[in-house]
């Protein structure tokens, strides 16, 4: 699924260098469940970035499926998110204006799929968490797991190859966190998906495949 | 999507949507009453100066009067009565005399002068007018020749019984009573009455002046002229000397205003009574169109040296009083104030939805990182700016209307007078004395300085008062969506990993 071949990343700041990622080589196969770890400044969120084409590497090259990353232009990178990489943050990052049902329609959005189908499919992929009784709430009306499982949907709803989650359960209590890791890993078997998981947290963890850490933007195997 | 974003987005923030109606509303409206009554003080100046100059003329040509050359008189002139004049009857003697002089302050020109300003190209119609005064000295004198009957003066010492004290003039005891009254003339070319003051005028009774009238000696008088001076069509003035038959009379097509002279004589006799032989003092032009009216000013000048040329512009400018005191208060302060709120409330406009572009980095950030395209993301907040600006647009515009009828039910009068102002006969005399009609007085100015008008303002509801409101509207919104759109362009997708939340 994944090629990363040197990949570094600085950033600059204020004239300072901070070198967030440093020669990172690894490949991901189709269908794996990783988990990165690492303490805090390490650069999970950065890798994250690049495997997500949220952003280019400095130096490097990504490839993901067909698609080298690292050269393409942002209309390009923007199409490639839209179809094939789902996210799922630690803040979950719904729209609080829009209702459970209309932020996971906003995935398709860009797809170009509308009307009928979008309503459809998004019920379907609120039903797939368990939610389709709550998909005319808005956030605010949500506790954190509902709204985390909201984002998971609002992720899956566009069927994609990829599904990155940036410490998933970072903002939950441990019965919630259980709870929608279980989610994620079922539907990470039933589907195939590719799921990279950043956590804080060993016992998620210890339930992945693989296992990768991260300190000083270097990349070490578990 | 768009719609459903959209609307549930304002409504979401439903202060901050209303603080930018509010400030656009308050603006637009605002601007709309400033343009209507600016609009509404344009018309009333066009209709004094429409009663003044007549309907339809772009330009008038006159000259500045010169210092009056040494020995040479420089008022009406001297009222000079030989030692036969008047009637005697009884014992007093009625003395009357008209003069009919240049008006005060005005300068006559050579007559060729509207040959010029015909052959000049652009002009359409061109006529030339003389601004006359005429003034009447009237009095009663005691019979100064009862003493010369009475004989030589030897013989009334003498005789001691004809010194007696004089008797006769107007208290019987040989005091002496005068009036002086003054009406304003103006000559003008019967045959040319398309440009010029006559083409604002409606006829009242009788007929006006023809093409066959000139060198008769017949007159139209202005309505409330004749009515103050007990005068109707069929009667007889006295101008100049010369007895004149009214065969009509006008009133102004504007609503209150008076004609531009009391009355109206053709131009030849007019300038044979005078003694101005083959002069005028003002030239009415009319342009091609309304585009040609600068270059014809520019060729007038240069044709005419010593002339002054004015364009309705110009003109508008020499409208005085309450009007001219509303046209610059408008002008000014209704200007700068709706400029100023204006800007204020696309401030306010383009603040809010920074902060608001600000505020939703990481739900940006989310629809980019979801693969949302950056125009998608612009759109959206150009559109949320967009409907804020029209829902105070549309508040603005019924605001606005209100104001609008507001003074429009006020209706508040403002009086105007056009021409130069200063007349400097302030001693209302004759019949017409201070009626407002010719308040320029006995001597008083030149035609156009002396008419004086009341127009109740209105301020219309024009298709592009209402065109403005709307592009204000659409314009704030546009304004302040493209600077927030712009700023949401260039969030970068990383934003949505930011943990903060
Ligand atoms: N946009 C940026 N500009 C400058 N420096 C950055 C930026 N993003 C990350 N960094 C720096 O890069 C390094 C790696 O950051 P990153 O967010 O990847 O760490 P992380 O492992 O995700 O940490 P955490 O566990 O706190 O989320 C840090 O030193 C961070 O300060
Ligand atoms: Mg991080």
């Amino acid at each position: 699924m994944y090629r990363l071949e040197h990949v570094s990343k600085t950033y600059t700041q204020s004239k300072r260098q901070v070198a967030a990622l440093k020669d990172v080589s690894l490949t991901i196969p189709s269908g794996q469940l990783v988990a990165i770890q690492g303490p805090t400044g390490g650069g999970k969120s950065t890798l994250l970035q690049m495997l997500g084409a949220l952003d280019r590497p400095s130096t490097g090259s990504i490839t993901l499926g067909e698609s080298e990353l690292s050269h393409l232009p942002d209309r390009k990178l923007g199409g490639i998110r839209a179809k094939e990489i789902g996210f799922v943050f630690q803040g979950f990052n719904l729209i609080p204006t829009l209702t459970a049902q209309e932020n996971v329609e906003t995935a398709l959005e860009p797809l170009g799929v509308s009307g009928e189908e979008r309503r459809r499919r998004a019920l379907a992929a609120l039903a797939s968490v368990s939610l389709a009784d709550r998909a005319g709430h808005v956030p605010g009306e949500l506790s954190g797991g509902q709204q985390q499982r909201v984002a998971i949907a609002r992720a899956l709803v566009k069927e994609p190859e990829v599904l990155l989650a940036d410490e998933p359960t970072g903002n939950l209590d441990e019965e919630t966190r259980d709870e929608i890791m279980d989610l994620l890993e079922g539907l990470w078997r039933d589907r195939g998906l590719t799921l990279v998981i950043v956590t804080h947290d060993s016992a998620i963890a210890k339930r992945a495949e693989r296992r990768l850490h991260i300190k000083n933007g270097t990349v070490t195997e578990r | 999507m768009f719609i459903t974003y959209l609307r549930r987005e304002l409504a979401g923030r439903r202060r901050q949507t209303a603080i930018i109606a509010i400030g656009m509303a308050l603006a637009i409206a605002l601007v709309m009453i400033v343009s209507s009554v600016s609009s509404g003080v344009r018309d009333a100046q066009a209709s004094v100066l429409d009663s003044v100059y007549g309907v339809g003329t772009d330009l008038t040509v006159s000259e500045e009067p010169a210092a009056p050359a040494e020995g040479e008189a420089a008022g009406p002139g001297r009222f000079e009565f030989g030692a036969d004049a008047g009637t005697t009857e009884g014992d007093s003697t009625a003395i009357s005399q008209s003069r009919l002089t240049a008006g005060f302050g005005a300068s006559t020109f050579d007559a060729s002068a509207l040959e010029t300003v015909q052959g000049i190209d652009g002009v359409s119609a061109a006529s030339a007018t003389l601004a006359l005064t005429n003034t009447t000295f009237e009095g009663e004198l005691p019979d100064f020749a009862q003493r010369v009957e009475g004989g030589p003066s030897d013989e009334v010492a003498e005789g001691g019984e004809a010194g007696g004290p004089p008797a006769g003039g107007f208290d019987g005891a040989g005091g002496s009573a005068f009036d002086v009254n003054s009406f304003s003339v103006l000559g003008l070319d019967p045959a040319a009455a398309a440009v010029g003051p006559l083409s604002s005028v409606e006829l009242d009774e009788g007929r006006g002046l023809e093409a066959s009238d000139a060198g008769q000696a017949v007159a139209v008088l202005d309505a409330s002229y004749a009515t103050s001076a007990e005068l109707a069509v069929g009667d007889t003035i006295d101008v100049g000397g010369t007895e004149f038959e009214i065969v009509g009379t006008v009133t102004s097509t504007s609503a209150d205003a008076a004609t531009a002279a009391d009355v109206y004589i053709p131009l030849d006799l007019a300038q044979q009574i005078a003694g101005l032989d083959g002069q005028v003092s003002d030239i009415y032009v009319q342009a091609e169109s309304a585009d040609r009216i600068d270059a014809v000013q520019a060729d007038l000048e240069e044709a005419l040296p010593d002339a002054t040329v004015s364009t309705q512009a110009d003109l508008a400018a020499s409208v005085s009083g309450s009007l001219a005191t509303a046209s610059s208060l408008i002008a000014n302060l209704g200007l700068w104030l709706s400029l100023a709120v204006l800007v204020a409330a696309f401030l306010i406009a383009i603040l809010f939805t920074i902060q608001g572009v600000t505020r939703r980095t990481r739900e940006f950030g989310t629809l980019k990182a979801i693969g949302w395209s950056n125009r998608r993301i612009v759109g959206q907040v150009t559109g949320e700016s967009l409907v804020q600006g029209l829902i105070g647009g549309a508040a603005g515009l019924a605001l606005g209307l209100a104001g609008i009828w507001v003074v429009n039910f006020i209706a508040p009068t403002l009086g105007g007078s056009a021409g130069d102002g200063a007349a400097p006969g302030v001693l209302a005399a004759g019949p017409q004395g201070g009626d407002g009609a010719t308040a320029g007085g006995p001597f008083g100015g030149r035609l156009d300085t002396a008419a004086a008008t009341e127009v109740v303002l209105n301020a219309p509801v024009t298709v592009s008062v209402i065109a403005i409101a709307i592009g204000l509207a659409v314009l704030g919104g546009l304004l302040a969506g493209a600077i927030g759109g712009w700023r949401a362009a260039r969030l970068r997708p990383a934003e949505a990993l930011r943990s903060v939340a």
